[in-house]
């Protein structure tokens, strides 16, 4: 029989080139399928690769956008990272933003209006931190005390976060020089992270400075190990008496700063006030983004930067080619399918079947 | 007026171009296509609001030396800031965007391009290039109210709404009035979806309306969602954005509907002929702007006299809507006998007339 026959890796593969030709196979493959989309409405599949690429990566403009736009992205994913490595399933990452952006914005309501920068700012985020956490702690609290699965909890906080944010900003919160229209007053300058260059702001260094921190943390600390180790097996982590509770909780509220910190750089240097439609979906986003990099910081940091790339391009064949905003998703997910699908091929390998049987006899 | 107005306008563009080539070379450049780009919130589809104004991108992209593209589906904040950016960098010379919470981003954008016509539909923000306008679109929901209010067996009317802003609430402060001044048993019972275009929401938002006994269903949305649930439970309807009887053929009242065709190619025009002036425009009635649909067959002849006299009265200016007095839900006179509206109270109204039930929160 000539064929094929699946056979599983030793070792997962590890990052490099190989691993690399199997992402560029499954893109080129998602975007194989995508060009019969186009096709079909009449739309030439090169042109728009090009245009795609040059919207979401190709010059100034383009690359600062998706930096923009993966800086939230890259906060969230790392915290649910964080989460999943432990298989802690917190799905609540878009409530934590949302809390993050309303501990963010308590904080400059707090504080008078010219309270200096070096006040102001850092309040703002342990205000983002501590609501955020706050809301990954609850769930995890749920889960110790009650055994409440964490999908489900995290995944209904996230609506009980938006809606909280929504009732400040339709109630109390509401300026009155908004004219009605439920949003915060604008921001004091101070309350502002500044930029960096061009558009883009301060967000990004508190990005690099997460990346590092977690690196260290899972790396170097006991913690760190004791976490991968209880995500690995819990009954054996309690045997070697890791102290399981104490982790869940610490996860989950790290998780839920995390992503509070996105609310926070959002509120703070985009939207520069807190209005309701602050949530976009960076918390879901975050969870494809872990899962495409398996949950390893530096990967997170590369598709965080491609998914915001995409999400950008796929806007210049909005303005340039008529394709509907709905191919956007379908492109994405067709990416997310064929990455997903094409990590198959990490922790397995294609033989020939004949090529098999002669290495058995050998 | 508005007709005088385009007249004038193309006649302006045409002597334009009849002079170009005495000026020469120099005003080459003036001749060139007009680039104009549309930023939506929901997708073209959605039978609504942005395919009311779409309807109105189309007319202007059939006009002479126009170029039109458009986004959609772009959510509010910092995506419709780069829609905008982007849009400008491809030398785009008007950008519209037809969400209020697009306001702060077009604004920033603006201040960049200085060069580039804005204009922002629904907010208040104005900038050197940067237009706000709007329809009273609370005149038609009157009218729509006072069909609805004839039409009325039980007194309760359902009203499916988005947000409460003033936007909406005025629309159904109008509509409710509308309804009383026919009936003024008629009571208009509210419930928000907190959403612009979710039409599984939207319908399930009048299905529960029904449930509580309402027999005509109104709304404020993106889609034909609560006209369908109407449609099915057999009860009439009124429709908003366009007109829906091609939704709910049988349910169907009339739509407080958008006309954006006209509004646009004057503005264009306008601009074509380098005359366009960046203010605050709320237009009408009588500006054709909003109106409503053509009524359904089941609407008796006397209503519909009725509903068009008014119609006329608010033309000429002999009835003004929210002319006082006005009380609010608790009863408290919100606008005096004898007093008419201010604009910038309509604009930030956030309460709810008498005969509403419901909360503005």
């Amino acid at each position: 029989m000539t064929g094929f026959r699946v056979v599983g890796r030793d070792a997962p593969l590890p990052l490099g080139w190989k691993s690399f030709a199997i992402l560029l196979t499954a893109l080129a493959f998602a975007f194989f399928v995508c060009s019969m989309l186009l096709l079909v409405q009449g739309k030439s599949p090169w042109t728009a690769l090009v245009l795609l690429l040059q919207g979401g990566f190709g010059g100034r403009y383009p690359l600062e956008d998706t930096l923009l736009k993966a800086i939230p992205l890259f906060l969230c994913s790392a915290g649910v990272s964080i989460a999943f490595r432990m298989k802690v399933w917190n799905i609540g990452a878009e409530g934590q933003f949302a809390l993050g952006g309303v501990g963010a914005t308590a904080a400059v309501l707090l504080l008078p209006p010219d309270a200096p920068a070096w006040i102001m700012l850092p309040s703002m985020m342990l205000g983002a931190a501590l609501s955020g956490g706050l809301w990954g702690f609850l769930p995890g609290l749920l889960k110790l005390r009650f055994g409440l699965n964490e999908i489900i909890s995290t995944l209904m906080l996230n609506y009980i976060g938006i809606e909280l944010m929504r009732y400040l900003v339709y109630g109390p919160w509401k300026a009155p020089s908004s004219m009605g229209f439920p949003m915060t007053a604008m921001f004091p300058a101070s309350a502002i992270f500044p930029s960096l260059f061009g558009r883009t702001h301060a967000g990004l260094l508190l990005c690099v400075v997460t990346a590092l921190a977690l690196a260290a943390f899972l790396s170097r600390t006991r913690l760190g190990f004791e976490l991968r180790a209880a995500g690995e097996n819990p009954r054996n982590a309690r045997y070697a008496r890791i102290p399981y509770g104490f982790l869940l909780l610490f996860v989950l509220t790290l998780s839920g700063a995390l992503a509070g910190l996105a609310g926070c750089v959002e509120v703070s240097s985009t939207f520069n006030r807190l209005q309701p439609n602050l949530c976009t979906g960076y918390g879901y986003t975050a969870i494809v983004v872990a899962w495409l990099s398996r949950l390893r910081i530096s990967s997170i940091a590369f598709f965080s930067f491609f998914l915001a790339g995409l999400k950008v391009g796929v806007e210049n064949l909005q303005i340039e080619l008529q394709v509907p905003a709905a191919f956007g998703g379908i492109l994405e997910g067709f990416i997310l399918l064929c990455v997903l699908a094409g990590q198959f091929f990490h922790h397995y390998r294609l033989v020939r079947a004949g090529a098999q049987q002669e290495g058995e006899t050998a | 007026m508005l007709r005088t107005v385009k007249t004038w306008a193309a006649l302006t563009a045409l002597c334009g171009l009849a002079l170009t080539p005495l000026c020469g070379g120099a005003a080459a450049g003036e001749n060139k296509t007009l680039k104009v780009g549309f930023v939506y919130v929901s997708p073209v589809g959605d039978e609504g609001w942005s395919y009311a104004h779409d309807q109105g991108r189309k007319a202007i992209d059939a006009m002479p030396g126009v170029e039109t593209t458009f986004m959609e589906s772009v959510p509010e904040g910092p995506d419709s800031e780069r829609a905008f950016l982007n849009m400008a960098r491809k030398g785009y010379d008007v950008i519209v965007g037809t969400s209020f919470g697009y306001m702060d981003s077009m604004e920033k954008v603006a201040g960049q391009f200085p060069k580039t016509t804005f204009m922002h539909c629904s907010g208040y923000k104005t900038h050197e290039n940067m237009t706000a306008y709007f329809g009273r679109m609370y005149q038609a929901r009157y009218l729509t109210g006072m069909v609805a209010g004839s039409m009325t067996r039980k007194n309760e009317i359902g009203y499916v709404a988005a947000f409460p802003i003033p936007e909406v609430i005025r629309g159904i402060n109008a509509f409710t009035l509308g309804a009383r001044a026919v009936n003024p048993d008629a009571r208009v019972r509210v419930v928000w979806t907190r959403t612009w275009y979710s039409p599984d929401d939207e319908k399930k938002a009048a299905e529960s309306l029904l449930d509580v006994g309402v027999d005509v269903i109104a709304q404020h949305q993106d889609s034909a969602g609560p006209q369908e649930a109407a449609e099915a439970r057999g009860v009439y309807s009124v429709g908003y954005n366009t007109d829906m009887s091609a939704v709910a053929p049988g349910a169907h009242l009339t739509s407080a509907v958008w006309r954006w065709e006209d509004f646009y190619k004057n503005f264009i025009a306008k601009v074509q002929a380098g005359e366009w002036k960046n203010g605050n425009f709320w237009y009408g009635l009588d500006s054709g702007l909003v109106g409503i649909a053509p009524y359904g067959a089941m609407v008796p002849q006397e209503v519909r006299d009725r509903v068009d006299a008014a119609r006329q009265d608010i033309i000429d200016g002999s009835l003004v809507v929210f002319a006082g007095p006005v009380r609010d839900q608790d009863g408290r006179t919100r606008i005096a006998e004898g007093a008419l509206p201010e604009d910038s109270a309509l604009l930030g109204m956030d309460w709810f007339v008498e005969g509403v039930l419901g909360t503005t929160k």
